[in-house]
């Protein structure tokens, strides 16, 4: 009752001027419209600028298989066999940090359309996930293929916008055949254009493909066998390997055909290239490490201590990037934010210490009423806090009209945010009370003699 | 039962260096419905008195007691307090907020009251007290739709709406022409007689003191007669203009 008809009085002793309390107001106005647009308008950019890093790859995680040794030699990255596409499934499972996984195998062979022929710099058998953790949904053309082209291997591939170039001399390859390593593909889509990476590497130079297809139709194992190390052990150049038998013999008494028509043994172990796995946000990229290692070692059945049979990688550079942009966007809109509100909190004090002398015999009669100097103190201060979240209200519909227009008229991005709208009611109040506190205590501490004698 | 005692009040005013002694020990007893004239020429020191006797201000020394309660020891706070509850003030130039109505002038005291009114307990208060004093009709008027004697009638319904048992007037009728004056003398004298509220006016007109019935002098400083206006009256015609 008593902040209500406190409230009261303050509106009421407003609208005694109310062409002066607007003027007053309007330093707070512009400077909390300002602020609004400012926010909205800058947190759309500061979105789509996200979008725009994210989309060259900030939130990917990249996991390849670990290093395989044997006597000492060390075959090079990726070359153990342990990651498997139930990994995959299992990452996208049980990690809330990630939002989507996709196994991937590669290859690189020739392909040939007509009486073209061509070298793709990779040769992605992968899952329709994949565009999606690359950021890359939307087809130039034609579809993306489906989990059931990649549970049955189907002989279908989306290709980049080069290999259009080179094989189809740029007319719309969608519903032709072409052949990758003698076996026939059809093309269902095209990939809308990405241009180089960050390290010069045509990423339009690309076939999509089902992994199973590739995996099981093109290369018949994943490009880490078919490295010197495992094609060496394959190849049976090694003189020693008649010393040496890299068999050994069969443990248990070979099947006989009936026995493996009834119990068929065990789907075969399928090894792919790398997973990769896109994390819910960058901020949550050293989050998802975490849980896709754990995930791992309980997968492969890693002792405490053994060391990890797989590498995560992040794009640690460009989440840096992300961040001191969005840090500097944010400080940038916080400065201007202040400066305006400052100089409207000023003005605020100006015409409240105006208002005080004004009003002096009105607070002499008050005070001799029976008003106490806190009476005064807060009925001033309320007057000014009313005054700025006025000012504020006008400020938000000013702000948000100001950027609604923009995004009407420039079609920049915008994005509502109800954060700073309340960030605004409190900084406007905030300004009331801290601009308002001097003249409400100067209008206090007035002598009631005085105050009630002055002309 | 004296509602008010003085005990030789003395007030001094410092300016700079030097002190200006303003009162120079009044001692006075007021009883409970007195209707009291406070008269003397420009610093006399009656307003001064005022102040002391409607808690504005602090005696440099003396005593105070009002109701039986010293108050020249009161905090700030207390004494405002003191002014909401047991006080009225009616002051020359009405003192009404301008572009408020009468009926939120007059309930204006309400707000700093320690009771704690409903807006529409303090209104119906309010309206009440504007009907005591004629303006029923008038609730929702700004000051600059009412006369001058319709305005003074709002600042004593404003003065009045705590129920206080003292009315201090400060020349209540130097704005209002000679007939708006007698009727606001005339609702004092009805007020004081039929309410029993203490009224004490000052004033430098003799005619306004000749509706006390009791008029103080104040000469210099000190109390210079003291006795009702029969005996007090042959003395002012000389010095009134």
């Amino acid at each position: 009752m008593r902040v209500y008809s406190t409230a009261r009085t303050a509106f009421r002793a407003l609208r005694r001027n109310p062409m002066r309390a607007m003027l007053t107001t309007l330093g707070i106005v512009i400077g909390v419209g300002a602020v609004i647009a400012m926010m909205e308008i800058g947190a759309g950019s500061s979105t789509a600028l996200k979008k725009t890093i994210a989309s060259m790859g900030a939130n990917v995680l990249v996991i390849r298989p670990g290093t395989a040794s044997s006597g000492g030699v060390s075959f090079g990255a990726g070359s153990t066999t342990t990651l498997t596409p139930e990994d995959s499934q299992a990452i996208l499972r049980e990690c809330p940090a990630i939002s989507n996984a996709t196994p991937m195998v590669r290859a690189r062979v020739q392909v040939v359309y007509g009486n073209r022929n061509w070298v793709p710099n990779a040769i992605y058998g992968t899952t329709p996930a994949y565009l999606d953790v690359q950021d890359w949904s939307i087809l130039a053309e034609g579809e993306p293929f489906s989990d059931r082209d990649v549970l049955n291997g189907n002989r279908v591939c989306i290709l980049g916008k080069t290999l259009v170039r080179e094989l189809f001399d740029g007319t719309s390859p969608v519903g032709k055949e072409i052949r990758i390593k003698n076996i026939a593909f059809r093309v269902i889509g095209v990939l809308t254009p990405k241009g180089a990476n960050m390290m010069g590497f045509d990423q339009d130079d690309v076939i999509l493909a089902p992994w199973t297809t590739i995996k099981y139709r093109v290369t018949g194992a994943s490009l880490s066998t078919s490295n010197q190390s495992t094609a060496a052990a394959s190849d049976s150049v090694n003189t020693l390997s008649n010393l040496y038998p890299a068999t050994q013999g069969d443990l248990y008494p070979k099947r006989s055909s009936v026995q493996e028509a009834n119990n068929p043994m065990p789907v075969r172990f399928a090894n792919i290239d790398q997973i990769m796995a896109a994390a819910a946000s960058s901020a949550e990229i050293p989050l998802a490490i975490e849980q896709v290692g754990a995930v791992l070692r309980e997968r492969h059945r890693l002792r405490a201590g053994e060391p990890d049979d797989f590498n995560i990688r992040d794009m640690a550079e460009l989440t840096k990037t992300l961040s001191t942009t969005t840090t500097l966007m944010t400080n940038l809109l916080l400065a201007v934010a202040m400066i305006s509100l400052v100089v409207g909190g000023v003005g605020i004090m100006n015409i409240m210490l105006v208002s005080v002398t004004e009003r002096t015999r009105e607070i002499g009669l008050r005070m001799a009423v029976g008003a106490r100097g806190k009476d005064i103190l807060r009925q001033f201060l309320v007057e000014a806090v009313v005054l700025c979240l006025t000012g504020g209200a006008m400020g938000i519909v000013l702000g948000h009209g100001g950027s609604l227009l923009v995004k009407l008229l420039l079609k920049w991005p915008v994005e509502t945010s109800p954060a700073a709208i309340a960030a605004a009611v409190l900084v406007s109040a905030g300004v009331g009370i801290i601009f308002g506190f001097y003249p409400a205590w100067k209008a206090s501490r007035l002598d009631p003699i005085e105050a009630l004698r002055y002309e | 039962m004296e509602l008010i005692t003085l005990r030789s009040i003395e007030k001094t005013y410092q300016m700079g260096d030097i002190a200006v002694p303003v009162l120079k020990g009044i001692s006075l007893a007021i009883r409970q419905g007195e209707l009291v004239a406070l008269t003397g020429s420009s610093g006399s020191g009656k307003s001064t008195l005022m102040n002391i006797l409607g808690c504005l201000d602090r005696p440099t020394a003396g005593e105070y007691w009002l109701e039986g309660q010293e108050t020249s020891t009161l905090s700030t706070d207390e004494r405002a307090l003191l002014r909401n509850r047991k006080l009225g003030f009616v002051f020359q130039s009405f003192n009404l907020l301008a572009r408020t109505s009468a009926i939120e002038n007059v309930a204006m005291p309400l707000s700093y009251g320690a009771e704690d009114l409903s807006e529409r307990e303090a209104r119906e208060r309010a309206a009440e007290m504007l009907g005591k004093v004629g303006l029923a009709d008038r609730l929702d008027h700004h000051p600059s739709q009412l006369s001058g004697g319709q305005q003074q009638r709002v600042a004593i319904a404003r003065a009045l709406i705590n129920h206080p048992p003292v009315l201090f007037a400060d020349e209540p009728t130097g704005n209002l022409d000679s007939k708006t004056s007698e009727e606001v003398l005339q609702m004092f004298e009805r007020l004081n007689t039929e309410d029993g509220i203490t009224i004490i006016m000052v004033t430098h007109d003799p005619k306004v003191a000749g509706h006390a019935k009791r008029v103080i002098r104040m000469e210099d400083g000190v109390i210079q007669n003291d006795a009702p206006p029969a005996e007090s009256n042959p003395e002012t015609p000389g010095g009134a203009p």
